[in-house]
């Protein structure tokens, strides 16, 4: 293991990833000599060049459609979208280009690529810079859907993308990018687990989050500890494939699950994890489910609003606690 | 220009048979549509075969092409076949995707035929995507994309347009001015009446040509694909031609302006360059007969053959929407 921060992660599962595949580009806005907006494909222009190494107009409609056709005609390029917000702008080709292109031509077509869209909020960007897209990503059959919380998610979840053969959207946390934590010296990209992991175990509630607020939910579970509650965290990392079995395995141990997501409280991941825990772990369910969410309007930009929206380690440890005891 | 300044009696013939055959597949499809074989709704071309077979004779073997829902005319001029496209819009399992296309979604990756693009100009940043493999494998491909009057209000239009030139890509952008986006004459949403002027502000070469006279099209297509091919980046070619038919089967076209359809049907590209073979004494009039009879023959044995074809089993029926094995839970 060696420590490096998320976004170094994200940086060197590119530099790795055009070292072995020459068929492989980056591009996005910005990500050549400046190193990217946030510094995320830095060092990565010196080394591989120009042509590698792609800055691209402010047109995501058009390379990220330019994707789609280098990945069907032998390439396999890593988009950077500055911000997941920015899917908006390239949505169809997302939703109805990418994801189901090979479905339409009966499974004959590969379209290898990876989109990266960085996300969240927590930074003072305001509602049209501050979402994670997860709930925009993942209802399409035809996408995979990563989303690393950790410095080692950032870089394992990144090279399985990368040397994946299906399309897949990578959507990362710019409140994250700066942390740190233990990451492989090496890995097989094609061995990595795509699902769910606990990152602490517990035996009186099972708390599952994404991205960000994996990091709340152990911050929470470290208050609770403190009351005497024992939390089991699950870093859900992909929504899509959604893999239920360690969650629910975890209910069968703890009877109760929270989840805690950085997304509006209708159409997103938690609805689905709440009705899938309760069809599938329905007997061992000791109490209703609670779902933490941001509230049902976008982001505000004043630092206090935005600080209140985003669900904190104090409000999980609350919903916790007042869900155990009724 | 005379045919022979550009084509010999075989090239000729060619031309002229792939004319006949996009001809002869729409109007079948057509047909197969009032009969019942064609599902939901299909966008034919009859009026516009010269702009596909006139630029797909300008391209190679291992050329890249995007096209969109009215794009049987790309695929049939290419060599898709045509029973595997009656099929495909038929809804069977022998169709060139499955079945799982249909009629807006013809894709033949064999012949470089990525993708018919159901949304407006959205295959243009795919072919843009094409070039940039072509580029960078350096083999002098090209990506050539196909789309209508009505795409180029739309911003992936723009969007390519600027990147392709910007990057300076081997693409070739064909527009199909066929004076209509869906019901729309194109002076009611656009105030230009040339649409090449575009290609200017990207910096980038246009051409206007009769895009009803396969001869000025191929001319055209050539020029783009040798400069293309020669490292000389993309360009714009805006075809002038007409659509016969409404824009798709539930349109009859009643909005069109009385007499128009005549003047168009006057300048109906393959009898106008029937007329010409004749008359520049390139074929014989029993030697066109003769391709037309054999396409005629060969259109309606692939139809039949399509119609008889073997239905998707629905109740074994496993979608390859990833590689490999995927789950998602609740699915």
């Amino acid at each position: 293991m060696t420590t490096s921060t998320y976004r170094e992660s994200v940086v060197r599962a590119q530099r790795e990833a055009l070292a072995k595949y020459p068929e492989a580009i980056v591009m996005g806005e910005d990500i050549g000599a400046p190193g990217g907006p946030f510094k995320t494909t830095d060092g990565l222009f010196e080394e591989f060049g120009a042509d590698r190494v792609r800055d691209t107009p402010i047109s995501e409609n058009a390379f990220v459609g330019a994707a789609m056709g280098m990945a069907v005609t032998g390439g396999r390029p890593i988009v950077e979208l500055m911000f997941a917000d920015f899917m908006g702008v390239c949505f169809d080709q997302l939703v109805n280009g990418i994801a189901k292109h090979r479905f339409m031509c009966g499974g004959k077509v590969e379209v290898p690529l990876v989109i990266r869209a960085m996300g969240g909020g927590g930074v003072r960007f305001g509602a049209q810079h501050s979402q994670t897209g997860e709930s925009w990503m993942y209802q399409h059959p035809g996408l995979k859907v990563y989303c690393p919380a950790t410095a080692a998610d950032a870089y394992e979840l990144l090279s399985a993308a990368i040397a994946d053969v299906d399309p897949v959207i990578v959507l990362e946390h710019k409140a994250l990018m700066a942390t740190k934590g233990e990451v492989p010296e090496t890995i097989t990209a094609s061995d990595v687990y795509i699902g769910p992991t606990v990152v602490r175990d517990g035996d009186d509630v099972t708390i599952v989050a994404s991205l960000a607020m994996v990091k709340r939910s152990l911050d929470a579970a470290d208050k609770l500890a403190e009351q005497g509650i024992s939390a089991e965290v699950i870093n859900l990392r992909v929504l899509r494939p959604l893999v239920m079995e360690p969650i629910v395995k975890s209910l069968v141990k703890t009877g109760s699950l929270v989840t805690v997501e950085e997304a509006h409280p209708v159409g997103g991941w938690s609805g689905d994890v709440t009705s899938l825990a309760i069809t599938e772990a329905f007997d061992y369910l000791e109490r209703p489910p609670a779902r933490i969410t941001l509230p049902d309007w976008p982001m505000p930009y004043s630092p206090g609003l935005e600080d209140a929206a985003l669900p904190s380690a104090d409000r999980i440890a609350d919903v916790v606690t007042s869900i155990l005891s009724a | 220009m005379k045919i022979a300044d550009h084509f010999d009696k075989s090239m000729a013939a060619d031309a002229l048979e792939r004319l006949i055959r996009i001809r002869e597949f729409e109007d079948k499809v057509h047909e197969s549509f009032i009969s019942g074989y064609v599902h939901g709704t299909t966008h034919l071309c009859q009026g516009q075969e010269a702009v596909s077979v006139g630029t797909v004779l300008a391209l190679r073997e291992d050329d890249y092409l995007t096209y969109t829902y009215r794009g049987h005319g790309p695929c049939i001029a290419r060599g898709m076949s045509p029973e595997g496209a009656f099929a495909e819009i038929f809804g069977r399992a022998s169709g060139v995707s499955g079945g799982l296309g249909g009629s807006m979604h013809l894709t033949d990756m064999d012949l470089g035929l990525i993708g018919s693009f159901a949304i407006v100009g959205a295959g243009l940043p795919v072919a843009v995507g094409a070039a940039i493999s072509a580029e960078r494998r350096g083999e002098g491909q090209v990506a050539i994309t196909y789309f209508g009057d009505g795409a180029t209000n739309i911003g992936g239009f723009h969007e390519s347009m600027n990147l392709a030139a910007v990057w300076n890509l081997p693409v070739i952008f064909i527009c199909e001015n066929n004076l209509y986006g869906e019901y729309s004459p194109i002076r009611s949403t656009t105030t230009i009446d040339d649409i090449a002027v575009r290609a200017d502000s990207y910096a980038m070469p246009s051409e206007i040509v009769d895009g009803n006279d396969v001869l000025a099209v191929f001319k055209a297509a050539t020029t783009a694909v040798t400069r293309a091919r020669d490292g000389g980046g993309p360009t714009f070619i805006e075809c002038k031609t007409y659509r016969q038919c409404g824009h798709s089967r539930s349109d009859p076209a009643k909005y069109r302006p009385p007499g128009e359809l005549d003047f168009w049907l006057e300048r109906d590209p393959i009898k106008q360059f029937k007329e010409r073979l004749v008359n520049e004494n390139v074929l014989k009039e029993e030697e066109i007969r003769s391709i037309a009879e054999r396409v005629q023959n060969e259109i309606a044995a692939a139809a039949e053959a399509a119609a008889d074809a073997p239905w998707p089993d629905e109740r074994d029926f496993t979608p390859e929407t990833y590689s490999g094995t995927y789950q998602t839970e609740g699915a």
